[in-house]
Formats: structure tokens, sequence, C-alpha cells
């Protein structure tokens, strides 16, 4: 699939739930959107545009956390991030894992160290840090 | 001075590396697995945020002992994406050479211990002493067996020198003949294609499903490599071919890895060929705010680093994703259904950064009992091989 018809794809789909779009270069580009709409556009990513899921970067901006969704179109090269913006302290957010099984990992991962939610998650134990780490407090947070 | 070389070994200090797998088997079966991780757990991604963007290179250098630049060369790519400039071509062309030879050294490694763990101890042994030659290139140019310290954001960080160009291309050139024992040895023994073939498949489906990447992924027949898909480094100036095969199992996993290093060897001599004189940093100062994202094709597949940056010294976020992040989790598919003697094998075809397999632990299904541990794994590896072996008189 070509680079215009994803972009134009995911913005037809994504209608008043778009609320940014960036270009950045030949390879990647971001949206930012709703994250309402967050399954519906991973699903066009991941079945129709036969994109890969690649990874998600968790960011925590102090007022909201940020997740990157990552999607690797490999036969144009294209590196897609999707935004999704989360307005503390409601972190919650729908787990990728009913689309693919590459999500449980970062999942878990995101759920550790940032304190976001995935609905839908059945396996929310720690990935990363032991067992009987301290609820509640989450390593890449910056405001504990 | 002709240079003697007194070896001592062979011992592996970095091949401890704390995974942990535990086995559910009900007989010989396998029906379930668990992966543990975490025991190492170092939170480099919140290290990054205190060092400065220079030092950050070196700090990602340590994330892993044996592909070491992987992970810098992601970190420079993604701050070239994030400044939006491209290095000076001579720099480009030593990123991709150290990125290749990376890759021989770090397959030879993987056949070696492949052949460990199915019995075949001469192939490790062959395996790990033709490794050693690429290792002294690194000393040469680097000063360094491992952590070489030649990715630095903006270009390189040292030169490689004209004079050391014929003695490389010679060494490189003297290992082709010795793959081509191990490629005969390996793809035409029987009881090794016994072994491998239609053991641990991962389908096309299955890689799309776990996001597979590198080696692993194209053993399964899936066609990428961020080499050629998202072109970097010097990487569209050399001619060289992605390797594929539509197997999926550990013996299609070895064939990519073998073909891979006559394709790497090929690209490092092009580059010292190719190699443009002039700068090889572009002197970047400051950093400003954005974000930046790095890809590479590592020996194990793809690593990702994201940066953010808010125009002060360090990043304000460093996300970064190895591929056996990836790889590893398609272990629950691969090994389940298997039988016990063949789990090392399976566990190890995607090249884990190894020795995962020291630290896994045979639990019966019924009882809970602990059975076996690594060792005694390995062990049953290589006693099915003999048995195969005596079975086919050879």
């Amino acid at each position: 699939m070509k680079r215009e018809t994803i972009i134009q794809n995911i913005k037809i789909r994504s209608g008043g739930d778009l609320l940014d779009f960036q270009d950045k270069s030949k390879n990647r580009i971001y949206f930012t959107i709703n994250k309402t709409i967050l399954l519906q556009i991973a699903k066009y990513l991941f079945n129709d545009a036969k994109a890969r899921f690649s990874t998600a970067s968790g960011v925590d901006t102090r007022k909201t956390i940020e997740i990157l969704y990552h999607f690797a179109v490999d036969d144009i090269g294209l590196f897609i991030s999707l935004r999704v913006i989360l307005e503390k302290p409601s972190l919650e957010i729908e787990s990728l894992l009913p689309l693919f099984k590459c999500a449980e990992w970062i999942e878990m991962e995101m759920h550790e160290m940032l304190g976001v939610n995935f609905k839908g998650h059945e396996n929310p134990k720690h990935l990363l840090l032991k067992d009987d780490w301290p609820k509640e407090n989450y390593p890449l947070r910056r405001d504990t | 001075m002709s240079r003697k070389i007194i070896p001592i070994g062979p011992y592996h200090p970095l091949q401890e590396e704390p995974e942990f797998f535990k086995l559910h088997v009900d007989g010989e079966t396998v029906v379930d697995i668990d992966i543990e991780l975490g025991y190492n757990h170092r939170l480099v991604e919140k290290i990054s945020e205190s060092k400065n963007f220079d030092q950050v290179a070196f700090m990602v250098e340590r994330i892993c002992g044996i592909c070491s630049t992987s992970h810098p060369f992601a970190y420079v790519n993604a701050i070239d994406d994030l400044l939006g400039v491209k290095p000076p071509e001579r720099a480009l062309y030593i990123r991709t050479a150290i990125g290749e030879l990376e890759r021989i050294h770090s397959h030879l490694l993987w056949l070696g211990l492949a052949g460990h763990f199915l019995g075949y101890n001469t192939v490790w042994m062959w395996a790990w002493r033709y490794r050693e030659p690429v290792l002294d290139i690194f000393e040469r140019i680097t000063g360094n067996r491992q952590n070489y310290g030649m990715m630095k954001p903006g270009g390189a960080r040292r030169d490689i020198f004209e004079e050391d160009f014929p003695w490389i291309k010679k060494t490189l050139k003297e290992l082709i003949p010795k793959l081509d024992m191990f490629k005969g040895a390996i793809m035409d023994d029987p009881v090794i294609r016994m072994r491998t073939e239609g053991v641990g498949v991962l389908t096309k489906e299955d890689a799309r499903d776990y996001g597979l990447v590198g080696p692993t992924a194209r053993a399964s027949g899936v066609n990428i490599d961020i080499r050629r898909d998202d072109p970097y480094a010097a990487y569209d100036k050399v001619e060289w071919q992605v390797c594929t095969h539509e197997g999926g199992d550990v013996f299609s996993k070895a064939v990519v890895r073998i073909l891979e290093l006559y394709q790497s060897i090929n690209i490092v001599i092009q580059c010292l060929d190719k190699m443009p004189k002039g700068p090889i940093d572009s002197g970047i100062k400051d950093i400003p705010p954005g974000e930046g994202i790095g890809r590479h094709e590592a020996p194990r597949g793809e690593v990702v680093h994201y940066i953010m940056a808010d125009g002060g010294n360090s990043p304000a976020r460093h996300k970064i994703r190895a591929p056996s992040f990836m790889n590893v989790a398609s272990n629950k598919k691969a090994v389940i259904g298997e039988t016990i003697s063949d789990a090392t094998i399976i566990l190890a075809a995607v090249d884990p950064c190894y020795c995962c397999t020291e630290r896994m632990a045979v639990v019966d299904y019924k009882t809970g009992k602990k059975m076996m541990d690594g060792q005694d794994l390995i062990r049953l590896s290589q006693e099915k091989t003999e048995k195969i072996k005596n079975k086919l008189g050879r």
C-alpha cells in the first residue's frame, strides 16, 4: 500500500478524533489521535495496511502520559507513530492484545513503569520489576 | 614482527544471561512454558535521562555484551533523525563496516553454541576459532574486542586507517572458505537436518502475531530487513541481498544466519573499497527540542530507539526496544508440543542473547517437582544426536 493511501485512510477513519498530523520525513509520520479510536486505527494498520507492530513508547510529560504506538510498514519503509494522550490521573486505555500477541510484554512494561492500565489485558503481572515491588511506585513517572 | 596468539579457554564469561524459562512437561512433551525476565534490569532508559547526549552513546553500548554496537547505532540514527541531518559520507561507511563486522562475529558465536547444544562440539570450537580474526579486526580498528565506542551522534568517533584496509580485507577473505566448510557441514549433514528440520516451527502468521524481527522472521519467509527497507548509514550505497528461508524451523534459522555471513563480509569489503576521504564528524553542538526515531538491523533483528529532547543537554525520554524483546516471546509458540530434548535448540534458535538455557528448569506437569536443569537438557539434546548418528551408522 502506498504511503499517501495509508495517510489518507487514517485521516478518513479518524475524522474529528485526529488531533494532529506530523509529516516529519519520508519514512517517519506521527498521528495524534483520541484514545477512543486507537483500537480501530491499530486494527486498520495491522490488518489492512499490513503493518508490523514494532513497539510502544510511554512518556510522562508531568500533566499527561503520552503513549506512542509504533508501526512499521516494511515494504515501503514507513514508520508510523500513533500518539495517544492520557490525562492524569485516569490512565486507562484499550489493550491491543486482542489484535496481536506482541502487545503483551510492552503493555506489561508500561503498566509497571508508568502505571497505565490496559483494559482487556488478562495478565497484568510484572515483567521486569520484582513481584514485591511497592505498589503505586512507578520508576518512569515524574510525579512520584 | 609476526604476531603469535596463545589460546586460553574455551571459556565464555559472557554467556550467563539471566532469563528464566520454566518448561512444563507431560512425559517427554513440553506443554507450557513460563518466561520470566528482569533479573538484570538496570533501568537504562532512566539512566539515559541523567547523561548528556554524547555520553548516552557510550552508556547504551553497555546494554548488550555481544552485539555491543547495535544500540549506539540505533541511538545515533535517532539523533540524526531528530536533527534531520546526515553525517559525513565517510562516517556512514565506517558505521556500516562496524555494524557488519559485528554481525559476522555474532552469527559465528550463535553457530558455535547451536553446534554445542546439538552435540557437535567441533562446530562450536571451530566457529569460535574463526570468530577470533573478526575480533582481531575490531582490536586493530578500535582498540577493543568488544564495546568499540565507534558511534557518535553526527558522525563516527574514530577513523579507520587506510593502511589497515588490505589486512582487513585479506582477513575477511580468508574467512570465506571456512564458511563454505560450515555451510557444507551443516546443510548437508543428515543428522543435523534430522535434529533441526521441522523443529520449533514458526509460521508467517506467527511472525506477524509475535512481531518477529531479524533472522527469526526471515527464517519464516518474512522478507524484512531494516537495512534495505528503511536505509541508513551506507547500506543503500553497497550491493547486497536480504537472505530468507521458508521453513520457519531451527534449520531455516541456521541457514539464514550462515547466508548472512557471506553478505556481511561482502558489505565490509565494499565499504572499504568505496569509502570516500573526508571528515568523519559533523560537529553537532546543540540538540533542539524534538523527537527522533532510530532503527538498526542488529544481528538479532530490528533495534528501535525513540528520543525525545526538550532543548536540554540530556534526553527527556529515551525508549529502547531490543530485538529479543519481540523474539523471545515467540518461544511460547515454538516450544509447546515439542520434546524436551529439542527444547534447548528451539529456545536457542532465536539467538536470545543466549544462555537462558543454562537457567532452565524442567518441572513435572503433574507433581510440580523440579526434574532437571539446563546442563541436563544440553546432555539430553546431545544424546539424541548420538542416537540418530548410531542409527544412521555415522
